[in-house]
């Protein structure tokens, strides 16, 4: 049970909580106190020091909008966006009440009368524009995941077609997404026509696509060295039990290079959370790249605030993202060290 | 079981000046246990790829029976090579061409004393667990040949010889056409009907010879060494070759 949960906390990379989960057991104390402040203590203690310095020297630059917000304006201004969304969200509860009371007293006073519900048109608040990003860039992700690791294997496995794909790989691979979005925008309004009851958005399909575009290339290349570097000798045992070329890609290609496909898909998420940002910018989608923007336009006294608060959202969700990528790719890897 | 004939007229490395193994004949009687003997870097290995299909570039013929096919094979390489994302049991259904009846894996399990490892992950396994494992994968196929090369070579010697002993009573449980590859004359004698002795590169056969012991005298130590020690009595020409 205690191997189990050091286990789980080191496959997902809670490593913070295992001197806790020790010293719960009745490890050594004093030499896990020891390991607790080298992994909770000193970053801490970094951060406190990054705090100060940032409180400090805000203070003296005072730009258009006001002073640069310290730490302390930028929780506020946390709060208050947290404290919007959930006035939001009780407002919407209350126009619900509100309509189905009218539409009962309409239906008590005359039975055949029509009875409407409408949707409630309220404001996105920060915690929607959040999972919009987060919507996108999965959606970009997903895509780029589905093309990156077919066109790898086959790059892995075939010399040939390697050598055919590798220039193009090169030479898209350093594109910014700034000079994808102004294609990819006139091409999804080229091809997709939206109408009322439409799937998707135009802004969202643009920066899901600029996502993918960007973030293809680390999976497919990983896919590509980790097929190529399989052990020659699994390979030929295939050979040996004569397995059809489908079996044999399933069963010994696909699991052997599995920590490079997951290693290469960790690096596209990070690359695809990075872009979306400036791609929701341009393209107006309705998440957090379009929340900077939109504060930067805005020019209100809070507007560098709450500006830093998305940075703080930005990193922080990075942050879990690559965590949750490395948790699987750790999971993966059967215990092998890449 | 079909008759297995072996004929190599050639066979040299493209970067090779002379060639690794010519005019080489073997003839594989079914259900026959033998041992090829020659010193290390002969060539052993290099036949056995051939003959396993892994190394089609070389001049010369396989026959099983009269036809030209490449026979059905079980392979234990030096390093049992097992995946490691699979475990032990998952590792030898991996040999199966269709699905079979769960008993069929129960029986090789229970055969090499595997039946408790079953579930575990290769990197967990003893040296000797994994050699075993690779030897049921290989009888799994239910091969017209076994190909064995040098399996215990990194093993310690009571295990080595453990893990021999299971693998006679497996053979003998199911006769199997086995082409073993040692250098080791005392492991060669306590396993095969008939030695084959190979020559350095160019790898040729040199003599051949059938150990008379009876297959229950197999574990008895006394009498294997005493063979040995009259095989390099009698033909000194092996003696340069271990």
């Amino acid at each position: 049970m205690y191997k189990q949960l050091i286990k789980f906390l080191n496959i997902t990379g809670l490593t913070w909580f295992v001197p806790l989960a020790k010293i719960a057991a009745g490890e050594n104390p004093s030499l896990q106190i020891r390991q607790l402040w080298l992994v909770m203590g000193v970053p801490m203690l970094a951060f406190m020091v990054f705090l100060g310095l940032w409180s400090f020297s805000a203070s003296k630059v005072n730009t258009s909008l006001g002073a640069i917000p310290g730490p302390v304006a930028v929780w506020h201004e946390a709060a208050g966006l947290l404290d919007d969304h959930f006035a939001e969200r009780a407002k919407e509860a209350e126009y619900y009440q509100r309509q189905q009371a009218r539409n009962e007293q309409k239906h008590a006073e005359d039975p055949a009368a029509e009875i409407k519900v409408r949707p409630y048109n309220g404001q996105a608040t920060y915690l929607d524009k959040i999972f919009t990003s987060l919507y996108t860039v999965f959606a970009g992700f997903v895509i780029a995941t589905l093309i990156a690791v077919p066109l790898g294997l086959l790059c892995g496995m075939s010399p040939v077609f390697n050598t055919a794909i590798n220039p193009l790989v090169q030479i898209f691979k350093p594109v910014s997404p700034l000079a994808w979005l102004p294609i990819v925008t006139l091409v999804v309004s080229a091809v997709y026509v939206t109408t009322s009851d439409s799937w998707f958005e135009k802004s969202f399909l643009t920066s899901a696509i600029t996502v993918t575009l960007c973030s293809l290339w680390p999976t497919l290349i990983n896919t590509a060295v980790g097929v190529s570097s399989i052990d020659k000798d699994l390979i030929n045992v295939g050979k040996v039990l004569r397995l059809g070329w489908s079996t044999q890609i399933k069963k010994i290609v696909l699991p052997s290079a599995l920590p490079y496909i997951f290693t290469g898909m960790r690096l596209s998420l990070g690359v695809g959370w990075m872009v979306l940002i400036a791609a929701e910018m341009l393209a107006q989608n309705p998440g957090l790249g379009k929340f900077v923007w939109d504060e930067f336009q805005n020019g209100s006294s809070n507007s560098l605030g709450r500006i830093m608060v998305a940075v703080f959202t930005i990193g922080l969700i990075g942050f879990a993202l690559d965590r949750i990528m490395q948790s699987l790719q750790n999971l993966f890897s059967f215990g092998r060290a890449l | 079981m079909t008759d297995i004939q072996i004929n190599i007229n050639n066979k040299t490395y493209p970067t090779a000046t002379k060639p690794s193994i010519a005019n080489l004949e073997l003839s594989l009687n079914s259900n026959e246990f033998i041992c090829l003997v020659g010193p290390s870097g002969c060539g052993k290995t290099t036949l056995l790829n051939i003959i396993a299909g892994l190394d089609n570039d070389y001049d010369g013929e396989i026959l099983v029976g009269r036809r030209h096919t490449h026979p059905k094979i079980g392979y234990v390489f030096q390093n049992p090579r097992l995946l490691p994302w699979r475990t032990v049991r998952e590792n030898i259904e991996l040999a199966l061409d269709r699905p079979q009846p769960p008993e069929v894996i129960d029986a090789l399990l229970g055969a090499m004393q595997l039946t408790q490892a079953q579930q575990v992950y290769p990197e967990r396994l003893s040296l000797g667990m994994s050699r075993r494992v690779a030897i049921i994968r290989a009888f799994a196929v239910d091969p017209d040949v076994l190909l064995m090369d040098e399996p215990f070579v990194s093993l310690d010697a009571p295990t080595a010889r453990h893990v021999r002993e299971l693998l006679l009573k497996l053979w003998q449980q199911r006769p199997h056409t086995v082409l073993f590859v040692t250098h080791d004359l005392r492991e060669a004698v306590a396993l095969a009907d008939r030695l084959v002795f190979l020559s350095a590169t160019p790898m040729r056969a040199i003599s051949e010879i059938i150990v008379p012991i009876p297959r229950n005298e197999r574990n008895n130590e006394l009498a294997i060494e005493a063979f040995r020690q009259q095989l390099l009595q009698h033909h000194p020409e092996i003696k340069q070759l271990l």
